[in-house]
């Protein structure tokens, strides 16, 4: 039986196949209440009850929208591009969701544990902007093309800090593989060997870069719903819409295991002697998911030249000079090598 | 076949056809998106090859970054592409001679091409041992040591293009307002605001 | 990458740590108010590295892994690339000045192309070749259409880059297809591969790689984008791309075939010989035509081009010997006759028209008398320094018993000494019009006398480059 699944070609394909439900199926299930929690947190941050009639205190709000959106007819505008018009959120959410492949979510659960995971993730990340970019332009209106203009100008810009950021993350761990990296944060004093403290600045850079790569509020311009209506989604409904919306969401997830990933350890034990594993991956998503829902519910929006100067003349500079930085302390193993520490080779 | 052939002819055909469909699509965009789908494939390649870094590369930096440059500027243009099609008529017959003469003349000698000897030695020579050393970091070592040179070039052309483009079209225009954001944080209330108590049904 | 390496390349180091504090500084202090300073002092750069590179006399090195080759072949080709720039920045100033294009970028754009020059001239591997050539390049691109408001010089940049990239592909073509049946990039490598007949492939690749640097030296039937160019770009430009790149992307030629292919000489000098009698004759039969002194100098170039190529085709230490020689003089030339155009003007406002020369020597005798010296130079006539250039370059081709590429030389040259001789024809005996301005002093106008002095008294000895470019022949052809 364990042959059958590791030397033929039917079984691999169907071990792999399994492995992807096995991470899908409670990643879906899972965004159904993050999206509860997320609008209960907004709704309490403004003193407000939040979803509370389907289900035992409205849980089952996610699943009556989703019925909702699947129902609903979808309305393709006159003139649109129809191909690059279904194509758009098809990308987004398939782009979401294939980045989950190279997560690990305890030591060596990974789908695939590939060399430059890290790389993998950020080049996924990079290609959601065409999400977006397309719906915006084969809508054939204005309101969608400029949401879409505005949200492609935003992403590239803070693409090019979480870069930077992943560049000093690698130089201090040697590796671009996740496994690596959590195991170089591997160290005597728990939550205090990780890499947020030696990268401290740059957790924070990076917090809100994601913000703005994933389009969330403060820096949900190209939604913009007082100026453009919605933006790149005004003309989409339906089940197109529902794939968008389960798109951004899965990439704010993302963005929370990245974090943690990177900075927070993933699944390792913030107390020295209680055992690691895949609670304490979960938890520390969950803890930053919240932060994104608090962060939606407590900021005003940002002007869209604000955006672009913070992230190419503050963010950038600053990231820029921190991998130098790094670079130097890594190589001259200054505060007791806490920039260098290589788990492989070196 | 293993898997591994199976995704190389995936691959290849996907970029042939869709390199092909790049040159021959009547939208613009479209041209850029099958553009898209042959530098993914060929990515795609790139990790077949074992060259998984090179691949992740070329999605982050043209797929990511380039390309989405190029589909702004395709969207934005205004261009009659009818127009320039018709052009493109009436030069296709000569460009078509001058495709088929230089292709027959390459095809001549078509028995004939092979490479030098020892050349094979040669192309080895550069290349770090990969048994030894992860792909990833022979090309590092490659690019920052043996080729540092060309490296610190590439930048100084890269610095050249980007002091040819401000040159070229950075206007100082002196009526336009500027956000100060120090300013504006660092404005005083006391200063900037007067408090005055007004009594009902008086004014001021 | 060890210091010695970093040695080797002091030069060319140290000009692009200079470019790089420049940009900086004028950025950060006045801007455009700094931009007379800087040209002034990009130009006193240039000659400082002129004479430190001038006064290394070490054999030949090689610095990182053969990318960059440093013997007295590049170091000639680069002492006049550093002098024609540092004459070029120094002339161009006054004119700049009163058109109101000194801008503090361009003394540092010229800077940046310098250097792609000097890794040009001293390359040892195709890819930094293909480095310095782009460093160049594009830097020329900025260049041509610096005056960005005036249609004919962003006419000039857009033709200039179009049709310029597409040579870069070409001889990106030639060298991936040479790289791919050679398996280096290295000119060592690829002479020690090629030394026993070249296999088709690198044939063809060297022949792609032919195309692309004739471009770059506009010889025909590349020459397409040249009077266009040199037409619509600011005559400051203008004079820069008709001195230095040519002189960079000439010796590049000829490193590339001696260095890399010398070992199968016969193979490309055919190529070459056509290529250079093609350009002398349709440089001197196309400029009969042309009523713009710019337009003229653009094919007075081409045709001097193909005499250059002459000494390049015959394959020799005697033909690279004879081509430098050409190169220096015709670089000199083209100095004195620029800054005569730049001086040329009607009511403050530049004039490029020939038939505005007319009766030129009733305005100032002196400086007709020196554009007569550099028009007979030009033409080659005996006793003028320009004279020696091109019998240095037919004697190279006899030589090499390609006695038909001399005859041609002569006939082309002939042909050509026409459009100079008019030019002097018109500035003497031409009627009256309403004449030029007077102008006096400046770089300018010191330069055309200079220069005019020089094609005479060049005569003597011709200053001892003959000797130097010998040196350096010798050191490329081996």
């Amino acid at each position: 039986m364990v042959e059958f699944f590791t030397t033929t070609n039917l079984g691999i394909a169907l071990l792999i196949l399994g492995q992807c439900l096995l991470v899908l199926l409670p990643l879906l299930a899972a965004l159904a209440f993050l999206m509860y929690g997320d609008r209960k947190v907004w709704a309490a941050v403004q003193m407000r009850k939040g979803p509370n009639v389907v289900g035992v205190f409205g849980l089952l709000q996610s699943f009556a929208d989703l019925l909702k959106y699947v129902v609903k007819e979808v309305v393709v505008p006159a003139g649109a591009d129809k191909f690059v018009f279904y194509l758009a959120p098809m990308i987004t959410f398939v782009m979401a969701v294939i980045a989950w492949a190279a997560i690990p979510w305890n030591d060596g659960w990974v789908i695939s544990d590939l060399n430059v995971a890290i790389l993998y993730i950020f080049a996924i990340s990079s290609l959601e902007v065409y999400g977006v970019i397309m719906g915006g332009w084969a809508s054939n209106s204005k309101y969608p093309f400029l949401g879409a203009l505005r949200s492609a100008a935003q992403m590239i810009s803070y693409e090019v800090s979480i870069g930077l950021i992943i560049i000093g993350v690698i130089i201090s761990s040697g590796s671009m593989n996740f496994g690596d990296i959590v195991a170089a944060q591997d160290g005597r004093f728990g939550i205090f060997s990780w890499y947020w403290i030696p990268h401290f600045p740059m957790v924070v850079l990076f917090f809100v870069s994601a913000l703005a790569e994933t389009n969330r509020p403060p820096f949900d311009l190209p939604e913009a719903e007082s100026e453009l209506v919605a933006g790149y989604q005004v003309e989409y409904s339906s089940t197109p819409f529902l794939l968008f919306m389960i798109g951004e969401l899965m990439a704010i997830v993302l963005m929370c295991a990245l974090i943690t990933l990177m900075f927070f350890g993933g699944w390792l034990s913030p107390i020295p002697g209680l055992p690691d594993g895949i609670f304490w991956m979960i938890l520390k998503m969950g803890f930053f998911f919240f932060i994104f829902a608090m962060v939606k519910a407590i900021t005003p929006r940002y002007r869209y030249d604000q955006l672009m100067r913070i992230g190419w003349k503050v963010f950038l500079p600053l990231s820029l000079a921190w991998v130098v930085l790094v670079a130097f302390f890594a190589q001259f193993g200054a505060f007791g090598g806490a920039y260098a520490r290589w788990a492989i080779g070196g | 076949m293993t898997v591994a052939d199976y995704a190389f002819y995936l691959f290849a055909i996907l970029l042939v056809a869709s390199g092909l469909f790049t040159v021959v699509a009547r939208n613009p965009v479209h041209s850029v998106l099958w553009l898209i789908l042959t530098f993914l494939s060929a990515s795609g390649l790139f990790v077949l090859l074992g060259a998984e870094f090179v691949a992740m590369l070329l999605i982050i930096v043209y797929v990511g970054a380039v390309m989405v440059l190029f589909l702004f500027v395709v969207m934005m243009l205004d261009v009659d592409f009818a127009q320039l099609r018709g052009g493109m008529a009436k030069f296709m017959p000569f460009a078509l001679l001058i495709g088929i003469v230089v292709l027959m003349q390459l095809s001549i000698a078509f028995g004939d091409w092979t490479a030098a000897d020892g050349s094979q030695a040669l192309r080895a020579a550069v290349t770090p041992d990969l048994t030894e050393v992860h792909n990833t970091a022979a090309l590092g070592q490659l690019m920052y040591d043996d080729f540092l040179l060309l490296f610190q070039l590439a930048g100084l052309i890269l610095l050249t293009a980007m002091i040819g483009a401000i040159v070229l079209t950075l206007r100082h225009n002196p009526n336009v307002k500027r956000q100060n954001v120090m300013a504006q944080m660092h404005r005083d209330p006391a200063k900037a605001m007067e408090l005055k108590d007004v009594k009902s049904g008086q004014g001021l | 990458m060890t210091s010695v390496d970093f040695s080797i390349v002091l030069p060319e180091f140290l000009l692009a740590v200079y470019a790089l504090a420049a940009l900086l500084f004028a950025v950060y202090t006045g801007k455009d108010k700094t931009a007379g300073l800087i040209s002034w002092l990009t130009a006193a750069v240039f000659v400082v590295l002129a004479i430190l590179i001038g006064s290394r006399s070490t054999g030949a090195q090689s610095a990182f892994n053969g990318m960059f080759v440093d013997d007295a072949f590049a170091r000639f080709a680069k002492v006049g690339i550093l002098l024609a720039g540092a004459a070029v920045l120094a002339m161009s100033q006054d004119y700049l000045k009163k058109h109101d294009m000194l801008k503090f970028e361009l003394p540092i754009i010229v800077a940046l192309s310098t250097i792609g020059m000097m890794v040009m001239v001293s390359a040892g591997d195709l890819m930094a070749l293909y480095m310095g050539l782009e460093l160049m390049s594009l830097a020329l691109y900025v260049l041509a259409s610096f005056r960005r408001d005036s249609t004919r010089s962003s006419e000039a940049g857009l033709k200039y880059f179009v049709l310029g990239s597409l040579s870069s592909g070409l001889l990106l073509y030639g060298a991936s297809l040479t790289y791919g049946f050679a398996g280096t990039t290295n000119f060592a490598g690829i002479l020690s591969v090629v030394k026993d007949g070249a296999p088709l492939g690198v044939l063809f690749g060297l022949v792609f790689m032919i195309t692309g640097m004739a471009f770059k030296v506009s010889a025909v039937p590349f020459h397409m984008w040249t009077p266009d160019v040199y037409e619509g770009a600011p005559t400051p430009v203008t004079a820069f791309f008709a001195t230095a790149p040519k002189l960079a992307a000439m010796a590049l030629f000829a490193r590339v075939l001696h260095d890399a292919f010398g070992g199968i000489s016969s193979d490309w000098s055919q190529v070459v010989a056509l290529i250079a009698v093609a350009s002398m004759f349709l440089g001197a039969i196309a400029g009969i035509g042309q009523k713009d002194i710019k337009r003229l100098m653009a094919y007075s170039s081409i045709s001097h081009m193909g005499f250059a190529l002459i000494g390049v085709a015959s394959g020799t230490v005697g033909g690279v010997q004879a081509a430098l020689i050409y190169m220096a003089i015709y670089i000199v030339m083209n100095i004195g006759t620029f800054a005569f155009i730049m001086t040329m003007e009607r009511d403050g406002q530049p004039v490029t028209e020939i038939k505005a020369l007319n009766s030129y020597w009733k305005v100032s005798p002196t400086k007709s008398l020196a554009v007569l010296f550099l028009m007979f130079s030009m033409a080659g006539v005996p006793p003028m320094v320009g004279f020696f250039g091109k019998l240095a370059v037919l004697q190279a081709a006899v030589e090499a018993n390609m006695t038909w590429l001399a005859t041609a030389g002569v006939v082309a040259s002939v042909i050509g000494a026409f459009y100079y001789l008019r030019v002097v024809y018109y500035m003497f005996f031409g009627s009256d019009v309403e004449p030029l301005d007077d102008t006096k002093g400046g770089v300018a106008n010191i330069a055309v006398l200079v220069v005019g002095l020089i094609m005479l008294v060049g005569i003597i000895n011709l200053f001892g480059v003959d000797t130097l470019a010998l040196t350096a022949a010798e050191a490329l052809v081996r």
